[in-house]
């Protein structure tokens, strides 16, 4: 009978670079940049981590195909190196191959690290997904983009619970401006300016109904987490650790896109939080959890996923985002960091810059975003489309929480 | 007995009234405003002759069986294959049988229509085909301020040919060719060369289609007053009314050119007109259509009391019926690849087509052919090996399911400005078809502010990219919002 992952595994090291339009740096010298924060801070050598996990996505237009590209730069100790993907969730992918691998008792110290180089392609967005999608589907498939995607779930959320396009979008700019206002707070930050409501209404329309605002930023990026067992973090001194609590993965098996769903929720999300809960013992989330860093590719996204998360009510997520429940100084904060918004996107790394910021408010490390004694903390990832999708959920918290 | 068993037309949304035109273009060329009469018909940037084609063919289908076809002929002057059976994707798209059947495309000239038509004819009079659908249509590009690009419209007209239950019986034909050049595409030439229009009118459309007439008159024994309609194509009015002056035609007898109400619609042209004929004929009608292009072929039909029972489809006078202007001529320059806008380096992408997976979804691809569980009855699109309702799930239980005539309902919806689009926003969303299964689509022929979630669909096969770089064409299907005109 599983027993699921909660404390098996605690997380001794993290680093994150400062995301954004690197122009000056590749992959590589984001991956250096990450990694050395993160050895540091577990204070080991490099040679004592036995595996090793990357994460990234589009690796024709950024590192390339295999793990060689980390192993190689990070001159790792001829050690496993495995590249996982897994759209959005590839970060967190990575994450959970080095903690089921410390967790099997197949290795003691195990590292996850996740990359994306995005601004390498010469236009806005992210890179364009026909020549990636296989032989078949991009024979038929609409001419579709992220964002044309997620803007599709406002118009199927606004009709399904009645709600008026314009008062969804007062709530969805709300999401931003309180991302932009974290994200001012956060030296790491792509974006760095808090931005009014009336600006985000007002900004020109990408895909309808997301404007500019709705839509978290490109950048590049790169975060690194090194894991092992309670018993070795206390053997190497380590007091007060984080441990994780619970990972779940749900992929869509195609019941969205061919035959059954409302239009106006993630299917994944909703099952993933619910085992994520389960597994990390949580019965009410709502009052259990101190922050969230969930996957805000869009502003839409995010408020729906207030939903999926079992944390507003359906249909109720607007009216709790109104009311600050998910604001830096609200119940439960939401995108403490800045979020997707102003972290941008580089896919590799943002489910590792997530947990980064979980562990730093743990610690009691996040400077003037700093919480109020947090215990346990969640990171979401959304990867694909409303329609399919691949949703990884996970929970740390302290040890003893 | 053989004959006309039903017809189809599609004649595009779009409509460029030619005064347009002349705002934008008439101080290069000024006479363009001595033929600025109403309005021509415009293919949407996503069409071409073979998606106005499986429009077209699609209505004269709409009451018959697909699957009882011999032939499928294809006539155009641009047909977007050199070297690949046209009508066999048309074919294809209608999801008519492959074995037993001979498909062909007929071209080279703007008469390849009745040529088809004659063609199917003497093949079912021959006793080796019981049913041929014959589609015409054409998309000609035209330069910037010519009168070629007054003149000319979009669309496409189908006729299915066979023994029985006749609507309009053929009591007769007769061809003559001739190499008289009007106007001509040499191969990878991007538009036509044209000779002077004065030589064209008097020697060219003035005198072949009288005298193939006459020729067919005497042949058979009658007189042009016999007739109730004469339909014959030609741009020029002057010379349209000349031709019936010259053989005898009371004026109320001839069918009008539709240059007011689309243009010269080409390969298409005689069977637009003659479809547009047969939506106002009565029992014992006697038509003759007679067509022009390097000849002319004259064809007399008699219409039958079955005409009475046919349940007409959308045709010519429906398509027309559903229009919308097209106010801007720069769109119209746009949507013909006539002007350059900057695509942006997201379009660049072009990944090349796999034909060994266009011929294993051929079905799927061109003939919006899904599956459907025979456990549960569950509609799907793609067709799936693995039922998709998670109460069956059944393994390899799947029946083939059409699609391409189920309307739907809006889901879900965008309009995209970050996807590169020849005209964006690139609007698409999810689908609900009548009678079960979902997917998503593009959608075409609307306006982002028109659309709603719960809008009803249609469905249309539309070309989906354009390889430049390897000349390959690329189709599939898109939705079509039924908005209110």
């Amino acid at each position: 009978m599983a027993t699921g992952i909660r404390d098996k595994v605690a997380i001794i090291g993290m680093g994150c670079t400062k995301f954004g339009e690197r122009w000056d740096v590749g992959a590589e010298e984001l991956m250096v940049e990450a990694f050395q924060e993160a050895i540091q801070d577990a204070g080991i050598d490099k040679n004592e981590i036995q595996a090793a996990w990357l994460g990234t996505c589009f690796d024709e237009v950024n590192v390339g195909k295999s793990a060689l590209p980390a192993s190689m730069t990070l001159r790792l100790p001829n050690i496993s190196v495995t590249r996982v993907e897994n759209f959005c969730a590839s970060g967190t992918e990575a994450f959970r191959g080095a903690v089921y691998a410390v967790a099997s008792g197949a290795y003691d110290i195990a590292m996850a690290i996740g990359v994306e180089k995005l601004k390498d392609i010469g236009y806005g967005g992210l890179p364009e997904f026909s020549s990636a999608m296989g032989t078949l589907n991009g024979l038929w498939f609409p001419n579709v983009t992220a964002p044309g995607c997620f803007a599709m779930l406002a118009s199927g959320y606004a009709a399904k619970y009645g709600i008026d396009m314009q008062e969804l979008k007062r709530a969805m700019a709300h999401v931003s401006a309180k991302s932009h206002a974290n994200g001012a707070l956060n030296p790491k930050a792509h974006l760095r300016k808090a931005v009014t409501e009336e600006k985000i209404l007002n900004a020109p329309m990408i895909a309808y109904p997301l404007g500019l605002f709705d839509c978290c930023g490109v950048s590049d990026g790169s975060a690194c987490a090194i894991v092992t067992t309670p018993e070795i973090a206390k053997s190497l001194g380590k007091k007060d650790f984080v441990t994780v609590k619970a990972l779940q993965l749900s992929l869509s098996n195609g019941t969205e896109m061919a035959y059954e769903w409302d239009g106006a929720h993630f299917v994944t999300a909703a099952k993933a939080s619910s085992e994520a809960y389960k597994e990390a013992g949580i019965k009410n989330p709502r009052e259990e959890l101190s922050l969230m860093e969930v996957h805000d590719c869009f502003s839409i996204t995010e408020l729906v996923t207030m939903e999926d998360l079992h944390i507003s009510e359906r249909g109720k997520a607007p009216k709790d985002i109104m009311d600050g429940f998910y604001d830096l100084d609200g119940k439960l904060p939401c995108q403490v960091d800045g979020g997707l918004k102003c972290f941008g996107h580089p896919i590799g790394a943002s489910g590792l810059r997530m947990l980064y910021e979980i562990y730093l408010q743990l610690h009691g490390r996040a400077d003037k975003r700093q919480l109020k004694d947090p215990k346990l903390g969640l990171t979401h990832n959304l990867g694909g489309f409303p329609m399919m999708n691949v949703c990884s959920v996970a929970i740390i918290g302290k040890y003893d929480a | 007995m053989v004959g006309i068993k039903s017809y189809g037309g599609y004649i595009p949304r779009y409509r460029l009234n030619r005064m347009v035109i002349v705002q934008n273009m008439a101080w290069y060329l000024p006479v363009i405003m001595a033929v600025a009469q109403g309005e021509k018909s415009v293919a949407n940037w996503d069409e071409d002759s073979l998606s106005m084609g499986v429009a077209a063919a699609y209505d004269c289908m709409s009451g018959s069986d697909r699957k009882a076809l011999d032939a499928v002929y294809f006539a155009s002057t641009t047909l977007p294959y050199a070297d690949r059976q046209n009508a066999s994707i048309l074919a294809t798209a209608l999801n008519a049988p492959e074995a037993g059947v001979d498909d062909a495309d007929f071209t080279g000239s703007i008469k390849a229509g009745t040529t088809a038509a004659i063609a199917a004819m003497e093949a079912i009079e021959s006793g080796k085909k019981n049913n041929v659908l014959v589609v015409a249509s054409d998309l000609r590009r035209t330069k910037m301020a010519t009168m070629y690009e007054m003149f000319l419209g979009d669309g496409a007209a189908a006729l299915l040919f066979g023994k029985d239950d006749v609507i309009a019986e053929c009591k007769g034909y007769y061809s003559h060719s001739c190499d008289f050049v009007d106007h001509y595409k040499g191969y990878g030439k991007e538009f036509d060369y044209t000779w002077e229009e004065r030589w064209v009118r008097d020697e060219g459309y003035g005198k072949i289609i009288p005298e193939a007439i006459t020729a067919f008159l005497d042949k058979a024994g009658m007189q042009i007053g016999d007739f109730d309609k004469v339909i014959y194509p030609c741009y020029f009015k002057g010379t349209h009314v000349g031709i019936a002056r010259k053989l005898g035609i009371d004026p109320s007898k001839v069918q009008d050119n539709m240059h007011e109400v689309c243009g010269d619609t080409g390969t298409a042209h005689p069977m637009v007109m003659f479809v547009a004929a047969l939506e106002e004929a009565k029992p014992g009608d006697k038509l003759l259509l007679a067509s022009f292009g390097q000849g002319c072929d004259v064809l007399y039909f008699e219409v039958t009391d079955k005409i009475k029972d046919f349940k007409g489809p959308q045709g010519i006078k429906g398509s027309l019926a559903r229009r919308v202007e097209l106010d801007s001529y720069q769109k119209f320059c746009k949507w013909r690849d006539l002007i350059v806008a900057d695509l942006g380096i997201r379009g660049e992408a072009n990944p090349n087509t796999a034909l060994t997976t266009l011929w294993r979804k051929r079905k799927m691809l061109l003939g919006l052919v899904g599956s459907r569980c025979k456990k549960c009855g569950t509609p799907h699109f793609p067709p799936s090996q693995v039922c998709v309702n998670p109460d069956c799930g059944a393994v390899e239980e799947m029946d083939e399911y059409e699609f391409a005539e189920k309307t739907g309902k809006i889901l879900m919806y965008t309009g995209d400005m970050l996807a590169a689009s020849v005209d964006p926003p690139a609007i698409y969303g999810m689908i609900d078809f009548e009678g079960g299964g979902r997917t998503m689509l593009d959608f075409t022929d609307c306006k982002l502010d028109q659309i709603k979630v719960g809008m009803e669909v249609k469905l249309s096969f539309r070309r989906k990219y354009k390889d430049e770089m390897r000349g390959f064409t690329g189709y599939f299907w898109k939705a079509i919002p039924q908005v209110e005109e």
